[in-house]
Protein backbone atom coordinates (compact mmCIF):
# COMPACT_ATOMS: atom_id res chain seq x y z
CA UNK A 1 0.00 0.00 0.00
CA UNK A 2 2.93 2.67 0.69
CA UNK A 3 5.05 1.18 -1.88
CA UNK A 4 1.95 2.44 -4.56
CA UNK A 5 1.86 5.86 -2.95
CA UNK A 6 4.89 5.80 -3.32
CA UNK A 7 5.97 5.17 -6.43
CA UNK A 8 2.31 7.04 -7.92
CA UNK A 9 3.73 10.07 -6.02
CA UNK A 10 7.33 9.90 -7.45
CA UNK A 11 5.89 9.82 -10.88
CA UNK A 12 3.93 12.55 -10.50
CA UNK A 13 6.65 14.75 -8.96
CA UNK A 14 9.41 13.71 -11.48
CA UNK A 15 6.69 14.20 -14.59
CA UNK A 16 5.73 17.79 -12.93
CA UNK A 17 9.44 18.49 -12.07
CA UNK A 18 10.11 17.91 -15.50
CA UNK A 19 7.56 20.27 -16.52
CA UNK A 20 8.47 22.63 -14.70
CA UNK A 21 11.99 22.61 -16.58
CA UNK A 22 10.80 22.31 -19.84
CA UNK A 23 7.96 24.84 -19.89
CA UNK A 24 8.21 27.97 -21.23
CA UNK A 25 5.66 29.98 -19.31
CA UNK A 26 6.60 31.03 -15.97
CA UNK A 27 3.77 30.80 -14.22
CA UNK A 28 2.55 27.20 -16.02
CA UNK A 29 6.00 26.47 -14.35
CA UNK A 30 5.10 28.15 -10.99
CA UNK A 31 1.71 25.44 -10.52
CA UNK A 32 3.59 22.93 -12.07
CA UNK A 33 6.68 22.58 -9.39
CA UNK A 34 3.89 23.58 -6.50
CA UNK A 35 2.48 20.01 -7.86
CA UNK A 36 5.96 18.67 -7.56
CA UNK A 37 6.13 20.07 -3.67
CA UNK A 38 2.68 18.42 -3.01
CA UNK A 39 3.65 15.17 -4.41
CA UNK A 40 6.75 15.69 -2.24
CA UNK A 41 4.64 16.56 0.80
CA UNK A 42 2.99 13.04 0.37
CA UNK A 43 6.62 11.12 -0.05
CA UNK A 44 7.36 13.21 3.41
CA UNK A 45 4.51 12.45 5.06
CA UNK A 46 4.48 8.54 3.85
CA UNK A 47 7.95 8.51 5.58
CA UNK A 48 6.57 9.21 8.60
CA UNK A 49 7.55 12.79 8.68
CA UNK A 50 3.97 14.81 8.70
CA UNK A 51 6.17 17.85 10.18
CA UNK A 52 8.03 18.28 7.13
CA UNK A 53 5.48 17.12 5.15
CA UNK A 54 3.54 20.59 6.23
CA UNK A 55 6.49 22.44 6.59
CA UNK A 56 6.88 21.61 2.88
CA UNK A 57 3.53 22.84 1.86
CA UNK A 58 3.50 25.90 3.83
CA UNK A 59 7.01 27.65 3.31
CA UNK A 60 7.53 26.34 -0.32
CA UNK A 61 3.84 25.81 -1.91
CA UNK A 62 1.99 28.22 0.21
CA UNK A 63 4.57 31.14 0.75
CA UNK A 64 7.86 31.20 -1.40
CA UNK A 65 6.02 30.34 -4.96
CA UNK A 66 3.57 33.26 -4.32
CA UNK A 67 6.05 35.35 -4.00
CA UNK A 68 6.89 34.46 -7.27
CA UNK A 69 3.53 34.24 -8.58
CA UNK A 70 3.38 37.86 -7.38
CA UNK A 71 6.65 39.13 -9.17
CA UNK A 72 5.68 37.39 -12.37
CA UNK A 73 2.20 39.07 -12.07
CA UNK A 74 4.00 42.44 -11.46
CA UNK A 75 6.64 41.95 -14.51
CA UNK A 76 4.35 41.81 -17.18
CA UNK A 77 6.49 39.54 -19.31
CA UNK A 78 4.15 39.90 -22.81
CA UNK A 79 4.70 36.21 -24.54
CA UNK A 80 7.17 34.14 -23.50
CA UNK A 81 6.01 31.14 -24.71
CA UNK A 82 6.94 32.98 -28.55
CA UNK A 83 10.13 32.92 -27.38
CA UNK A 84 12.81 30.35 -29.01
CA UNK A 85 14.11 28.07 -26.61
CA UNK A 86 17.21 28.52 -24.05
CA UNK A 87 20.82 27.52 -26.26
CA UNK A 88 22.80 24.38 -24.49
CA UNK A 89 25.34 26.89 -23.29
CA UNK A 90 22.51 28.64 -21.06
CA UNK A 91 21.50 25.36 -19.55
CA UNK A 92 25.31 24.21 -19.03
CA UNK A 93 25.80 25.80 -15.32
CA UNK A 94 22.34 24.61 -14.05
CA UNK A 95 23.57 21.40 -15.51
CA UNK A 96 26.37 21.38 -13.29
CA UNK A 97 24.54 22.64 -10.22
CA UNK A 98 21.95 19.93 -10.82
CA UNK A 99 24.64 17.01 -10.98
CA UNK A 100 26.87 17.99 -8.35
CA UNK A 101 23.42 18.32 -5.69
CA UNK A 102 22.80 14.81 -7.14
CA UNK A 103 26.10 13.27 -6.39
CA UNK A 104 26.50 14.81 -2.95
CA UNK A 105 22.71 13.10 -2.34
CA UNK A 106 23.95 10.01 -3.85
CA UNK A 107 26.99 10.16 -1.88
CA UNK A 108 25.26 10.76 1.85
CA UNK A 109 22.22 8.43 1.08
CA UNK A 110 25.49 5.17 0.41
CA UNK A 111 26.46 5.79 3.62
CA UNK A 112 23.52 5.48 5.42
CA UNK A 113 22.00 2.57 7.24
CA UNK A 114 18.24 2.57 6.93
CA UNK A 115 18.27 0.80 10.44
CA UNK A 116 19.69 3.74 11.58
CA UNK A 117 16.20 5.45 12.06
CA UNK A 118 15.22 6.43 15.77
CA UNK A 119 12.79 3.57 16.90
CA UNK A 120 10.28 6.75 18.24
CA UNK A 121 9.03 9.27 15.78
CA UNK A 122 10.46 12.61 16.91
CA UNK A 123 7.24 14.89 17.29
CA UNK A 124 6.86 18.78 16.98
CA UNK A 125 8.42 19.13 20.63
CA UNK A 126 11.40 17.02 20.39
CA UNK A 127 12.20 19.12 17.03
CA UNK A 128 11.57 22.32 18.56
CA UNK A 129 14.18 21.39 21.57
CA UNK A 130 16.47 20.16 18.87
CA UNK A 131 16.40 22.91 17.18
CA UNK A 132 16.85 25.64 19.69
CA UNK A 133 19.19 24.01 21.56
CA UNK A 134 21.43 22.17 19.90
CA UNK A 135 21.18 24.48 16.72
CA UNK A 136 20.55 27.84 18.91
CA UNK A 137 23.38 29.67 17.61
CA UNK A 138 22.42 29.00 14.10
CA UNK A 139 18.86 29.92 14.58
CA UNK A 140 19.87 33.17 15.54
CA UNK A 141 22.42 34.03 13.26
CA UNK A 142 19.98 32.97 10.73
CA UNK A 143 17.26 35.40 12.18
CA UNK A 144 19.87 38.04 12.22
CA UNK A 145 21.00 37.87 8.44
CA UNK A 146 16.59 38.29 7.65
CA UNK A 147 16.84 41.29 9.77
CA UNK A 148 18.94 42.61 7.50
CA UNK A 149 17.44 41.80 5.00
CA UNK A 150 14.23 43.29 6.14
CA UNK A 151 15.79 46.64 6.45
CA UNK A 152 17.59 46.21 3.33
CA UNK A 153 14.41 46.15 1.83
CA UNK A 154 12.71 48.99 3.90
CA UNK A 155 15.75 51.17 2.50
CA UNK A 156 14.82 50.08 -0.84
CA UNK A 157 11.96 50.39 -0.65
CA UNK A 158 11.60 54.12 0.83
CA UNK A 159 9.55 56.78 -0.53
CA UNK A 160 12.36 59.57 -2.14
CA UNK B 1 -10.51 -8.83 8.45
CA UNK B 2 -8.31 -6.42 8.65
CA UNK B 3 -6.44 -4.60 6.65
CA UNK B 4 -3.27 -2.70 7.95
CA UNK B 5 -3.61 -3.77 11.06
CA UNK B 6 -7.16 -2.09 11.56
CA UNK B 7 -10.12 -4.05 11.61
CA UNK B 8 -12.71 -2.85 8.67
CA UNK B 9 -15.09 -1.04 10.24
CA UNK B 10 -12.71 1.96 10.32
CA UNK B 11 -12.40 2.10 6.91
CA UNK B 12 -16.13 2.00 6.31
CA UNK B 13 -16.36 4.57 9.12
CA UNK B 14 -13.87 6.84 7.50
CA UNK B 15 -16.03 7.11 4.29
CA UNK B 16 -18.99 7.61 5.99
CA UNK B 17 -17.16 10.63 7.57
CA UNK B 18 -15.75 11.92 4.32
CA UNK B 19 -19.43 12.11 2.80
CA UNK B 20 -21.29 13.64 5.77
CA UNK B 21 -18.61 16.27 6.11
CA UNK B 22 -18.61 16.77 2.27
CA UNK B 23 -22.67 16.97 2.49
CA UNK B 24 -22.63 19.54 5.41
CA UNK B 25 -20.44 21.55 3.90
CA UNK B 26 -21.92 21.37 0.47
CA UNK B 27 -25.70 22.22 1.90
CA UNK B 28 -24.61 24.83 4.57
CA UNK B 29 -22.90 26.28 1.23
CA UNK B 30 -26.01 26.31 -0.82
CA UNK B 31 -28.05 27.89 2.12
CA UNK B 32 -25.37 30.02 3.15
CA UNK B 33 -26.36 31.85 0.28
CA UNK B 34 -29.82 31.99 0.74
CA UNK B 35 -29.44 33.38 4.27
CA UNK B 36 -27.29 35.94 3.51
CA UNK B 37 -29.31 37.76 1.52
CA UNK B 38 -32.07 37.11 4.06
CA UNK B 39 -30.38 38.55 6.72
CA UNK B 40 -28.98 41.10 4.71
CA UNK B 41 -32.32 41.99 3.34
CA UNK B 42 -33.96 42.37 6.70
CA UNK B 43 -31.09 44.28 8.26
CA UNK B 44 -31.61 46.56 5.50
CA UNK B 45 -35.84 46.65 5.91
CA UNK B 46 -36.30 44.67 2.78
CA UNK B 47 -37.85 41.41 2.16
CA UNK B 48 -34.98 39.15 0.59
CA UNK B 49 -36.06 36.47 -1.79
CA UNK B 50 -38.99 35.20 -1.83
CA UNK B 51 -40.37 34.21 -4.27
CA UNK B 52 -39.32 30.27 -4.91
CA UNK B 53 -41.21 27.98 -2.65
CA UNK B 54 -42.28 28.74 0.73
CA UNK B 55 -40.31 31.75 1.92
CA UNK B 56 -37.57 31.78 -0.95
CA UNK B 57 -36.38 28.26 0.63
CA UNK B 58 -35.62 27.10 -3.15
CA UNK B 59 -33.96 29.91 -4.28
CA UNK B 60 -30.16 28.23 -3.83
CA UNK B 61 -31.37 25.49 -6.19
CA UNK B 62 -33.08 27.45 -8.78
CA UNK B 63 -30.05 30.01 -8.69
CA UNK B 64 -27.73 26.73 -8.92
CA UNK B 65 -30.03 25.19 -12.13
CA UNK B 66 -29.60 28.59 -13.36
CA UNK B 67 -26.28 28.97 -13.40
CA UNK B 68 -25.64 25.40 -15.19
CA UNK B 69 -27.16 26.50 -17.67
CA UNK B 70 -25.47 29.63 -18.69
CA UNK B 71 -23.21 29.98 -21.61
CA UNK B 72 -19.50 29.51 -21.08
CA UNK B 73 -17.44 31.79 -22.45
CA UNK B 74 -13.66 31.72 -21.98
CA UNK B 75 -11.94 34.59 -23.29
CA UNK B 76 -9.80 34.23 -26.71
CA UNK B 77 -6.62 35.94 -25.69
CA UNK B 78 -6.73 33.85 -21.44
CA UNK B 79 -4.42 31.54 -21.10
CA UNK B 80 -6.93 28.34 -21.17
CA UNK B 81 -4.87 25.96 -18.90
CA UNK B 82 -4.73 27.99 -16.15
CA UNK B 83 -8.08 30.01 -16.80
CA UNK B 84 -9.73 26.27 -16.58
CA UNK B 85 -7.48 25.51 -13.74
CA UNK B 86 -7.96 28.35 -11.34
CA UNK B 87 -11.91 27.31 -10.14
CA UNK B 88 -10.82 24.21 -9.19
CA UNK B 89 -7.80 25.71 -6.99
CA UNK B 90 -10.20 28.14 -5.13
CA UNK B 91 -12.68 25.26 -4.57
CA UNK B 92 -10.19 22.12 -3.11
CA UNK B 93 -8.87 23.79 -0.44
CA UNK B 94 -11.90 24.93 1.22
CA UNK B 95 -13.13 21.27 1.47
CA UNK B 96 -10.12 19.16 2.75
CA UNK B 97 -9.30 21.89 5.69
CA UNK B 98 -12.70 19.65 7.30
CA UNK B 99 -10.26 16.13 7.00
CA UNK B 100 -8.79 17.52 10.62
CA UNK B 101 -11.54 19.47 12.35
CA UNK B 102 -13.03 16.79 14.91
CA UNK B 103 -17.34 17.50 14.74
CA UNK B 104 -17.98 15.35 17.82
CA UNK B 105 -16.99 13.18 20.25
CA UNK B 106 -16.11 9.67 20.26
CA UNK B 107 -19.03 7.63 19.41
CA UNK B 108 -19.33 3.81 20.02
CA UNK B 109 -20.97 1.66 17.06
CA UNK B 110 -20.91 -2.33 17.65
CA UNK B 111 -17.81 -1.92 20.06
CA UNK B 112 -15.87 -0.21 18.28
CA UNK B 113 -15.11 3.59 18.90
CA UNK B 114 -15.40 5.66 16.36
CA UNK B 115 -14.22 9.80 17.02
CA UNK B 116 -16.56 12.20 14.59
CA UNK B 117 -13.00 13.77 13.21
CA UNK B 118 -12.10 12.62 9.51
CA UNK B 119 -8.58 12.15 10.26
CA UNK B 120 -8.31 10.50 13.17
CA UNK B 121 -8.79 6.74 14.66
CA UNK B 122 -9.79 5.50 18.16
CA UNK B 123 -8.27 2.45 20.14
CA UNK B 124 -10.60 0.27 22.42
CA UNK B 125 -9.96 2.48 25.51
CA UNK B 126 -11.48 5.45 23.57
CA UNK B 127 -7.76 6.94 23.31
CA UNK B 128 -7.81 9.20 20.10
CA UNK B 129 -5.00 9.24 17.72
CA UNK B 130 -5.33 11.96 15.20
CA UNK B 131 -2.99 14.02 13.33
CA UNK B 132 -0.60 15.62 15.35
CA UNK B 133 -0.04 18.49 13.34
CA UNK B 134 -3.49 19.49 12.86
CA UNK B 135 -3.14 23.32 13.24
CA UNK B 136 -0.33 23.07 10.88
CA UNK B 137 -2.52 21.06 8.24
CA UNK B 138 -5.53 24.10 8.27
CA UNK B 139 -2.37 26.53 7.65
CA UNK B 140 -1.29 24.92 5.06
CA UNK B 141 -4.68 24.47 3.25
CA UNK B 142 -5.57 28.44 3.90
CA UNK B 143 -2.28 29.43 1.98
CA UNK B 144 -2.95 27.40 -0.97
CA UNK B 145 -6.32 29.27 -1.55
CA UNK B 146 -4.46 32.17 -2.88
CA UNK B 147 -3.35 30.36 -5.85
CA UNK B 148 -6.80 30.15 -7.38
CA UNK B 149 -7.79 34.08 -7.52
CA UNK B 150 -3.80 34.90 -8.59
CA UNK B 151 -4.19 32.24 -11.19
CA UNK B 152 -7.92 33.02 -11.68
CA UNK B 153 -6.47 37.19 -11.83
CA UNK B 154 -3.60 36.62 -14.24
CA UNK B 155 -5.51 33.91 -16.48
CA UNK B 156 -8.14 36.01 -17.44
CA UNK B 157 -5.78 38.32 -19.71
CA UNK B 158 -7.75 41.68 -17.95
CA UNK B 159 -7.15 44.75 -16.08
CA UNK B 160 -9.49 44.49 -13.57
CA UNK B 161 -8.81 40.69 -13.32
CA UNK B 162 -5.50 41.32 -12.93
CA UNK B 163 -5.66 43.91 -10.32
CA UNK B 164 -7.94 42.35 -8.70
CA UNK B 165 -5.22 38.93 -8.31
CA UNK B 166 -2.59 41.45 -7.38
CA UNK B 167 -4.47 42.73 -4.01
CA UNK B 168 -5.70 39.31 -3.01
CA UNK B 169 -2.01 38.11 -3.08
CA UNK B 170 -0.74 40.94 -1.37
CA UNK B 171 -3.63 40.34 0.89
CA UNK B 172 -3.46 37.31 1.69
CA UNK B 173 0.25 36.96 2.49
CA UNK B 174 0.24 39.63 4.92
CA UNK B 175 -2.94 38.65 7.46
CA UNK B 176 -2.07 34.55 6.81
CA UNK B 177 0.90 35.77 9.16
CA UNK B 178 -1.47 37.70 12.19
CA UNK B 179 -3.65 34.67 11.92
CA UNK B 180 -0.32 32.53 12.26
CA UNK B 181 1.09 34.42 15.14
CA UNK B 182 -2.77 34.64 16.98
CA UNK B 183 -2.83 30.94 16.70
CA UNK B 184 0.36 30.40 18.49
CA UNK B 185 -1.09 31.62 22.10
CA UNK B 186 -3.60 28.75 21.24
CA UNK B 187 -0.66 26.25 21.41
CA UNK B 188 0.89 28.18 24.45
CA UNK B 189 -1.87 27.05 26.48
CA UNK B 190 -2.63 24.07 24.84
CA UNK B 191 0.47 22.32 24.78
CA UNK B 192 -0.45 20.51 21.44
CA UNK B 193 -0.84 21.14 17.68
CA UNK B 194 -3.32 18.38 17.59
CA UNK B 195 -7.28 19.21 17.31
CA UNK B 196 -8.65 16.74 19.30
CA UNK B 197 -6.34 18.10 22.24
CA UNK B 198 -7.19 21.23 22.19
CA UNK B 199 -11.11 20.43 21.81
CA UNK B 200 -10.43 18.09 24.38
CA UNK B 201 -8.36 21.04 26.85
CA UNK B 202 -11.83 23.37 26.47
CA UNK B 203 -14.21 22.03 28.48
CA UNK B 204 -17.23 24.24 30.18
CA UNK B 205 -17.50 27.71 29.18
CA UNK B 206 -14.39 29.25 31.04
CA UNK B 207 -12.35 26.47 29.32
CA UNK B 208 -13.03 27.57 26.16
CA UNK B 209 -9.81 29.28 24.86
CA UNK B 210 -11.20 32.35 24.60
CA UNK B 211 -12.28 32.78 27.68
CA UNK B 212 -8.80 31.14 29.37
CA UNK B 213 -6.99 34.60 29.86
CA UNK B 214 -7.55 38.27 28.20
CA UNK B 215 -4.56 37.30 25.42
CA UNK B 216 -5.97 34.34 24.05
CA UNK B 217 -9.69 36.48 23.70
CA UNK B 218 -7.24 38.95 21.83
CA UNK B 219 -6.03 36.21 19.82
CA UNK B 220 -9.14 35.14 19.20
CA UNK B 221 -11.10 38.30 18.08
CA UNK B 222 -7.64 38.98 15.87
CA UNK B 223 -7.69 35.72 14.34
CA UNK B 224 -11.15 35.96 13.87
CA UNK B 225 -10.72 39.40 11.81
CA UNK B 226 -7.52 37.88 10.20
CA UNK B 227 -9.70 34.98 8.41
CA UNK B 228 -12.00 37.32 7.45
CA UNK B 229 -9.08 38.71 5.61
CA UNK B 230 -7.80 35.94 4.26
CA UNK B 231 -11.39 34.54 2.60
CA UNK B 232 -11.72 37.98 1.16
CA UNK B 233 -14.62 38.78 2.89
CA UNK B 234 -16.42 42.00 3.62
CA UNK B 235 -14.98 44.41 5.00
CA UNK B 236 -11.55 43.08 3.24
CA UNK B 237 -12.93 42.07 0.00
CA UNK B 238 -11.17 44.22 -2.07
CA UNK B 239 -10.20 41.64 -4.79
CA UNK B 240 -13.71 41.50 -6.21
CA UNK B 241 -14.88 44.91 -5.06
CA UNK B 242 -17.52 45.50 -7.28
CA UNK B 243 -18.08 49.06 -8.12
CA UNK B 244 -14.29 49.58 -8.88
CA UNK B 245 -13.01 46.22 -10.74
CA UNK B 246 -16.57 44.99 -11.68
CA UNK B 247 -15.91 41.87 -9.36
CA UNK B 248 -12.19 41.94 -10.03
CA UNK B 249 -10.64 38.66 -10.50
CA UNK B 250 -13.98 36.54 -11.76
CA UNK B 251 -14.69 39.11 -14.11
CA UNK B 252 -14.42 37.26 -17.06
CA UNK B 253 -15.99 33.84 -15.38
CA UNK B 254 -19.18 32.73 -16.24
CA UNK B 255 -21.57 29.86 -15.79
CA UNK B 256 -19.88 26.78 -13.79
CA UNK B 257 -16.45 28.39 -13.14
CA UNK B 258 -18.45 31.12 -11.62
CA UNK B 259 -20.25 29.43 -9.30
CA UNK B 260 -17.34 27.62 -8.11
CA UNK B 261 -15.84 30.50 -7.35
CA UNK B 262 -19.22 31.46 -5.38
CA UNK B 263 -19.10 27.96 -3.95
CA UNK B 264 -15.65 28.53 -3.11
CA UNK B 265 -15.50 31.76 -1.12
CA UNK B 266 -19.12 30.07 1.37
CA UNK B 267 -17.13 27.32 1.80
CA UNK B 268 -13.56 28.99 2.82
CA UNK B 269 -16.43 31.03 5.52
CA UNK B 270 -17.95 27.72 6.27
CA UNK B 271 -13.87 26.36 6.90
CA UNK B 272 -12.76 29.58 8.74
CA UNK B 273 -16.18 29.29 11.27
CA UNK B 274 -14.96 25.69 11.88
CA UNK B 275 -11.69 26.56 13.09
CA UNK B 276 -12.36 29.37 15.06
CA UNK B 277 -14.91 27.35 16.80
CA UNK B 278 -12.47 24.39 17.11
CA UNK B 279 -9.38 27.02 18.53
CA UNK B 280 -11.49 29.55 20.42
CA UNK B 281 -14.99 28.29 21.37
CA UNK B 282 -14.37 24.97 22.42
CA UNK B 283 -15.11 22.63 19.35
CA UNK B 284 -18.15 19.80 20.47
CA UNK B 285 -17.89 20.96 23.82
CA UNK B 286 -21.38 22.15 25.16
CA UNK B 287 -24.70 21.27 26.91
CA UNK B 288 -26.43 19.50 23.23
CA UNK B 289 -25.34 16.66 21.82
CA UNK B 290 -21.98 17.00 20.55
CA UNK B 291 -22.44 17.59 17.00
CA UNK B 292 -25.21 20.04 17.51
CA UNK B 293 -22.61 22.47 19.28
CA UNK B 294 -20.36 22.39 17.00
CA UNK B 295 -23.07 23.33 14.34
CA UNK B 296 -24.67 25.81 16.39
CA UNK B 297 -21.47 27.60 17.09
CA UNK B 298 -20.45 27.57 13.30
CA UNK B 299 -23.87 29.13 12.31
CA UNK B 300 -23.36 31.39 14.78
CA UNK B 301 -20.11 32.85 13.71
CA UNK B 302 -21.41 32.70 10.21
CA UNK B 303 -24.04 34.76 11.45
CA UNK B 304 -21.69 37.06 12.21
CA UNK B 305 -19.59 36.91 8.91
CA UNK B 306 -22.83 38.22 6.98
CA UNK B 307 -23.85 41.02 10.41
CA UNK B 308 -20.20 42.30 9.51
CA UNK B 309 -21.37 42.75 5.69
CA UNK B 310 -24.28 44.17 6.51
CA UNK B 311 -22.60 46.65 8.78
CA UNK B 312 -19.42 47.69 7.41
CA UNK B 313 -17.91 49.69 4.57
CA UNK B 314 -15.17 48.11 2.31
CA UNK B 315 -11.22 49.47 3.38
CA UNK B 316 -9.13 51.23 1.20
CA UNK B 317 -6.29 49.03 -0.06
CA UNK B 318 -3.52 51.50 1.72
CA UNK B 319 -5.43 51.29 4.74
CA UNK B 320 -6.11 47.49 5.02
CA UNK B 321 -2.17 46.65 4.43
CA UNK B 322 -1.81 49.31 7.24
CA UNK B 323 -4.07 47.64 9.56
CA UNK B 324 -2.63 44.26 8.91
CA UNK B 325 1.38 45.31 9.29
CA UNK B 326 1.20 47.72 11.51
CA UNK B 327 -1.75 47.06 14.00
CA UNK B 328 -2.25 42.94 13.95
CA UNK B 329 0.70 41.80 13.42
CA UNK B 330 3.12 44.45 16.03
CA UNK B 331 -0.58 43.22 18.18
CA UNK B 332 -0.36 39.56 18.05
CA UNK B 333 3.47 39.49 19.07
CA UNK B 334 2.83 41.25 22.05
CA UNK B 335 -0.09 38.73 22.82
CA UNK B 336 2.48 36.11 22.41
CA UNK B 337 4.81 37.99 25.04
CA UNK B 338 2.03 38.86 27.37
CA UNK B 339 0.42 35.13 27.28
CA UNK B 340 3.38 33.71 27.74
CA UNK B 341 4.18 35.91 31.29
CA UNK B 342 0.57 35.18 32.31
CA UNK B 343 0.83 31.67 31.69
CA UNK B 344 4.13 31.88 34.12
CA UNK B 345 2.71 33.81 36.53
CA UNK B 346 -0.77 31.80 37.04
CA UNK B 347 0.13 28.44 36.27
Amino acid sequence: MAATLFYILATVMVIATILAITGRHPVHAIVYLVTSFFALAGIFYLLLAPLVAMFEVIIYAGAVMVLFMFVIMMLDLGHPERGGRPALGQWLPALLLGATVLATISYAAAGFAGDKLPAMLPGVKEFAVTLFSRYGVAIEVISLQLLFAVVGALYLGRRR
Amino acid sequence: MEIMGLPLIYYGAMILKVLLAFVFVLLTVAYATYAERKIIGHMQVRVGPNRVGPMGLLQPIADGIKLFFKEEIIPSEASKFAFLLAPLVALIPAFISFAVIPFGDVIEIAGYKIPLQIAAFADNAGTVFDLNIGVLYILAMASLGVYGIVLAGWSSNSKYSLLGGLRSSAQMISYELAAGLAIVCVFMVSQSLSLHAIVADQAGLFGWYLFRNPFTFLAGIIFFICSLAEINRTPFDLPEAETELVSGFCTEYSSMKYAMFFMAEYANMVTVCAVTTTLFLGGWQGPLPSVLNFIAKVYFLMFVCMWIRATYPRYRYDQLMKLGWKVFLPSTLFLIVGNAIWITLFK
